[in-house]
């Protein structure tokens, strides 16, 4: 890979890093496992003055159970999010999602925090967070996941705010998150999440259908009205305008919201 | 004893310990001291005019040594890039090449400057401060749009966009004038990228003191790159040596010569020093030549009981901004026969201008579109008189050998209906048959795909192919030298890439002269080594065309070593037996001399009158006629109702290439070829925005499907030795690619069959068949 010059600095704390995000200015960008930056990078299509690199930070590679919620810290590998026994019992959905990114290499690199903070609507995170009204923690404020997502690859963020946790509730009810693409290794061309909570109502998320990911609240409302899955799922593609690519046309992703959602809430167990 | 038969043994590569441990010798890797680094500025418009470049920014970047356009280039590099006449020999327009823009850019991607600097960072760097004042054209980007009167063209000042337009047989009127049933379909075949493992790569080091060049490079024909670059630079091959070390997979992307194959040896002598040029994934994707790209037009005749009579095709093809060195070789009418009697065949060929970058042969090169359309067109016409395809195959298969066909092409040998049915016997066709019923019955969408494919390579007769290439005639050499103590090293004038031939040549000569097999060391790739010319790797010729130059000079070596051993021996030459190595007398085994001691003897005193020193020999083999392999693929899907995807769930192939010198490598090449047909089938294509743009410039646009993709394949063979080489043996390296678009495809239409849908064009991707499934409805 041939990018464009960049400086290069190692945090080992939050504060560093964010110290250092400050004096390199809005031109850095922080590299955790890299593998959305990287590309970019290779391609020239992001130039970054300076790479912040927070892979040292241990301070924010954890998993804990606390009153209740899921504290995933940012810096959590894909590979430890699949296999982390709290994470396997309190929120199994969330480990099944991270068997299905990328690949080995993919998996063994790349971080929760990096791609909620990278918030490309074909990520698999942020529909479990949206879905989930999962908050987004960084070093000056707490989000809730649906306020995080402003737009394709837009955030709130700050030049020096860092993203250093995911909290999310506990749900250990039927779950089930279908993901339709081409590739073992590939982004969804669509996914859905179906989740069910204890008190009976469900919450469904869907991928790749639009700038950000998406809560399905026709669904969720139809399931909760006591109408069958079937029924139910043909509300998913609601209000969507997906945008369409070299995999999918618009109404082809509108059909698999469809498809996809109904076949999420009947595969959930 | 101890030596056993080599040929036909299935023993591991033994090129692969040094590959899989990261000892290869790639381009990349090799190292001169004081090497600039080349980066290439390219069009960003795939088609637009020049007005001015302003390099003054980017030469005084840090470490740039120097920017370098056309004025720079056009003193040192003579003449256009080479154009085959392949089987066009009257093109329409066969528009000039330079290796580098002067004036106008006719595909994205084409360089019009390059920067040479001390780092590879520093000359990409750099190459983003080259300022070229562009003035855009209309771009022509589709075949259909190419030929419509008042099109745009692809090159300014054009009369049109029609490279070649040829007729090979016109007529197949009676044919279908007799014909009950006629079909008619079009089809489309979408572009490929090739996507080697290992992207191009040049390090060229010009030695002003004696006037010689090398250059380091990945290629399939090191020999052909020396005959074009040599002479365009005026080097004379004695002082042009071109090395193609490890090669990471070509696919016919690294047999025609590149503009940077030009560039990095000139700008080596413009500036005194070696320069290196190592491809991106993404200049590959933009820049190698793309496959298929190509749409035609097809009806089928024949009767009611199965009876093939005629077929018509025109093939529209996309050459690209310029005819492809090798471009006309993928016309593929001549090959469209396929396995099959016919009164006629009708064909004509129209080669198409556009702003994308040239096509070529890749993985095939018009035999898997040959295969793709004939098979299709037997199964279309198979649903239409309602009768198994696998029985109209077999009613009308070529039974009869030595076989010509419409064209004139002479077809070996062959047993089709043998290949056939093994691989239904394998498969369980009749079972999945009832099964596709019983799932019909359920609403699921089962099929089953055949393809008894064939197809032409060994090439080839010189008396074909030397119109062919415009001289040069695709034969082949080799060189077997073996030294006083009796290790051997051959020289041969194909080159590995992937294929194997450490293994299998050493295998035929371990046999042939009796040695052990670990004893025989075979090299190529290096232009200054073994014979004078040698043509390289491509159209699985290698076998059939170097494995019998192989043959042959390890023969002729045989041959003397049996003089000198008669001499040794006190025997008349005729009397001598030749036994696994070991010279004997008829009838006196026991008193014996390994061709070990022979060739001691052979550089010693005392040779017989006439016999000369030594015990090497070169043997240029030219062959009577192409090989003409074939074989019987089927393949099992289930298409989802709902969302189109389809699903593999077996693939079964049986195949012919002939006697078999290593089953090993003979798999592994049907896995790799059968997984580069699903590629097509289902999963890659090169996409261009109607502007020019490439929107497939990444892996990931780039859908090449990996092991998590293929069905689990079952492979097996028959064996029908080619009668028109003494090994006996085909080629193996195409076929599963040639077979195996075919076989998938005929399964997703006959599981969309109940759907009412005939036919879908490739990539069968989830989105199109949802789509088809959508206007069946409708």
């Amino acid at each position: 890979m041939i990018p464009a010059a960049f400086e290069y600095a190692r945090a080992t704390t939050v504060q560093e890093a964010s110290e250092l995000l400050r004096r390199y200015g809005e031109e850095a960008k922080v590299l955790a496992g890299g593998h959305s930056l990287i590309p970019l990078m290779r391609l020239r299509l992001a130039q970054p003055s300076a790479l912040v690199d927070i892979n040292p930070v241990r301070e924010l590679d954890y998993v804990v159970l606390e009153d209740g919620r899921l504290r995933v810290g940012a810096l959590t590998r894909h590979v430890e999010i699949q296999r982390n026994p709290t994470i396997r019992e309190n929120l199994p959905l969330l480990a099944e999602v991270a068997d299905e990114v990328g690949d080995n290499q993919v998996r063994n690199l790349g971080t929760i925090g990096g791609v909620i903070a990278h918030a490309d609507s074909a990520g698999d995170y942020p529909t479990i967070a949206v879905m989930l009204d999962a908050e987004i923690v960084t070093n000056k404020r707490r989000f809730a996941a649906r306020d995080f997502f402003q737009g394709l690859f837009t955030t709130p963020l700050e030049p020096d705010e860092v993203v250093c946790e995911v909290v999310f509730p506990v749900a250990r009810g039927p779950h089930r998150y279908v993901k339709f693409r081409r590739r073992l290794f590939d982004w969804a061309i669509v996914a859905a999440g179906a989740q069910r909570l204890d008190d009976g109502s469900w919450r469904i998320g869907l991928t790749n259908c639009g700038p950000t990911a998406v809560r399905c609240l026709a669904v969720e409302q139809a399931l909760a009205q006591g109408v069958s899955p079937e029924e139910a799922a043909e509300h998913a593609s609601d209000g969507l305008e997906p945008s369409g690519d070299l995999r999918a046309s618009p109404e082809y992703k509108k059909h698999l919201a469809r498809v996809l959602t109904k076949r999420a809430i009947l595969q959930a167990q | 004893m101890a030596i056993t038969t080599m040929v036909g043994a299935r023993i591991h590569r033994r090129e692969d310990p040094r590959l899989v441990r990261g000892q290869g010798r790639y381009t990349d890797d090799f190292v001169r001291p004081h090497t600039v680094h080349m980066a290439v500025v390219r069009s960003p418009y795939a088609h637009a005019r020049i007005r001015s470049i302003d390099v003054s920014a980017a030469r005084r970047s840090p470490g740039v040594v120097a920017v370098l356009t056309a004025a720079d280039f056009k003193p040192v590099i003579a003449g256009a890039m080479p154009v085959a006449p392949a089987f066009v020999p009257e093109k329409k327009q066969t528009p000039e090449r330079f290796p580098i823009v002067e004036k106008e850019a006719c595909f994205q991607g084409e360089p019009v400057a390059v920067v040479l600097a001390e780092d590879r960072y520093q000359a990409a760097d750099a190459a983003q401060l080259v300022q070229v004042d562009w003035e855009p054209l209309a771009p022509v980007m589709d075949l259909e749009q190419a030929m419509r009167p008042g099109s745009p063209t692809a090159h300014e000042g054009a009369p049109d966009n029609i490279g070649w337009d040829l007729t090979f047989n016109a007529d197949a009127e009676a044919a279908f004038a007799e014909a009950e049933v006629v079909v008619e379909q079009r089809i489309y075949q979408q572009r490929l990228a090739p996507t080697p493992m290992e992207p191009r790569a040049i390090l060229a080091e010009w030695h002003s003191g004696d006037q010689t060049m090398t250059v380091w490079m990945s290629s399939q024909s090191p020999h052909f790159i020396r005959l074009f670059v040599g002479g365009a630079l005026g080097i004379p091959e004695s002082r042009f040596r071109v090395v193609a070390p490890d090669v990471g997979g070509g696919f016919g992307s690294k047999i025609s010569p590149y503009p940077e194959d030009y560039l990095v040896p000139a700008a080596a002598k413009l500036l005194g020093r070696p320069v290196k040029w190592t491809e991106t994934r993404t200049e590959n994707l933009q820049n190698a030549t793309h496959g298929r790209g190509q749409y035609y037009d097809l009806a089928i005749a024949g009767n009611r009981d199965g009876k093939l009579l005629g077929l018509k095709i025109t093939q529209y093809l996309d050459i690209g901004a310029y005819v492809g060195t090798f471009g006309a070789f993928q016309a593929c009418a001549c090959l469209l026969p396929g396995a099959y009697v016919w009164k006629q065949v009708a064909s004509r060929t129209v080669g198409v201008l556009t702003n994308k970058v040239p096509t070529d042969p890749y993985r095939g090169a018009g035999r898997p579109e040959a295969t793709h359309l004939v098979e299709r067109m037997v199964d279309l016409f198979a649903r239409e008189i309602g009768m198994d395809p696998a029985e109209v195959r077999r009613k009308n298969f070529i039974t009869e050998f030595p076989h010509t066909n419409p064209f004139g092409l002479v077809y070996d040998s062959g047993n089709y209906a043998g290949a056939l049915d093994k691989a239904l016997q394998i498969a369980g066709y009749e079972q999945f048959r009832r099964e596709q019923e019983a799932a019909r019955a359920q609403g699921r969408l089962l099929g089953v795909g055949l393809s008894t494919w064939i197809e032409i390579c060994g090439f080839g007769p010189s008396a074909a192919t030397a119109p062919a290439t415009g001289g040069m005639a695709l034969t082949e050499s080799a060189q077997v030298r073996v030294f006083p103590t009796g290790s051997v090293t051959c020289y041969v004038g194909t080159h590995s890439h992937g294929q194997g031939h450490d293994t299998t040549f050493a295998q035929i000569v371990a046999d042939a002269l009796g040695v052990p097999y670990e004893q025989v060391e075979i090299r190529h790739g290096d232009t200054a080594e073994g014979p004078s010319f040698g043509y390289g790797t491509y159209g699985s010729r290698s076998l059939a065309v170097g494995g019998m130059a192989l043959l042959t000079a390890a023969g002729r070596v045989r041959d003397k070593a049996k003089k000198i051993a008669a001499h040794v021996l006190e025997a008349a030459e005729e009397d001598v037996v030749f036994d696994q190595g070991q010279f004997y007398v008829k009838g006196s085994p026991e008193r014996r001399k390994s061709i070990q001691e022979i060739a001691f003897a052979a550089y010693g005193a005392g040779l017989p009158e006439g016999v000369e020193l030594g015990l090497e020999a070169v043997a240029y083999y030219d062959p009577s006629n192409f090989v003409w392999p074939f074989g019987a693929h089927i393949c099992m899907v289930e298409v989802d109702r709902e969302t189109g995807d389809v699903k593999l769930l077996r693939y079964v192939a049986v195949d012919d290439c002939g006697n078999v010198i290593n089953p090993m490598i003979v798999e592994g090449q049907i896995h790799g070829g059968v997984a580069q047909g699903i590629a097509q089938a289902l999963y890659e294509e090169v996409v261009y925005a109607e502007d020019g743009t490439l929107r497939t410039g990444t892996m990931l646009d780039y859908a090449v499907p990996t092991a998590n993709e293929m069905p689990p394949m079952t492979l097996d063979r028959t064996v029908t030795p080619s009668p028109t080489n003494e090994l006996g043996v085909k080629g193996i390296g195409e076929a599963g690619t040639i077979a195996a678009s075919a076989a998938v495809i005929n399964a997703v239409c006959d599981a969309l069959a109940p759907l009412g849908i005939r036919h879908v064009d490739m990539p069968a991707s989830p989105d199109r068949i949802w789509k088809l499934m959508q206007e069946a409805k409708a």
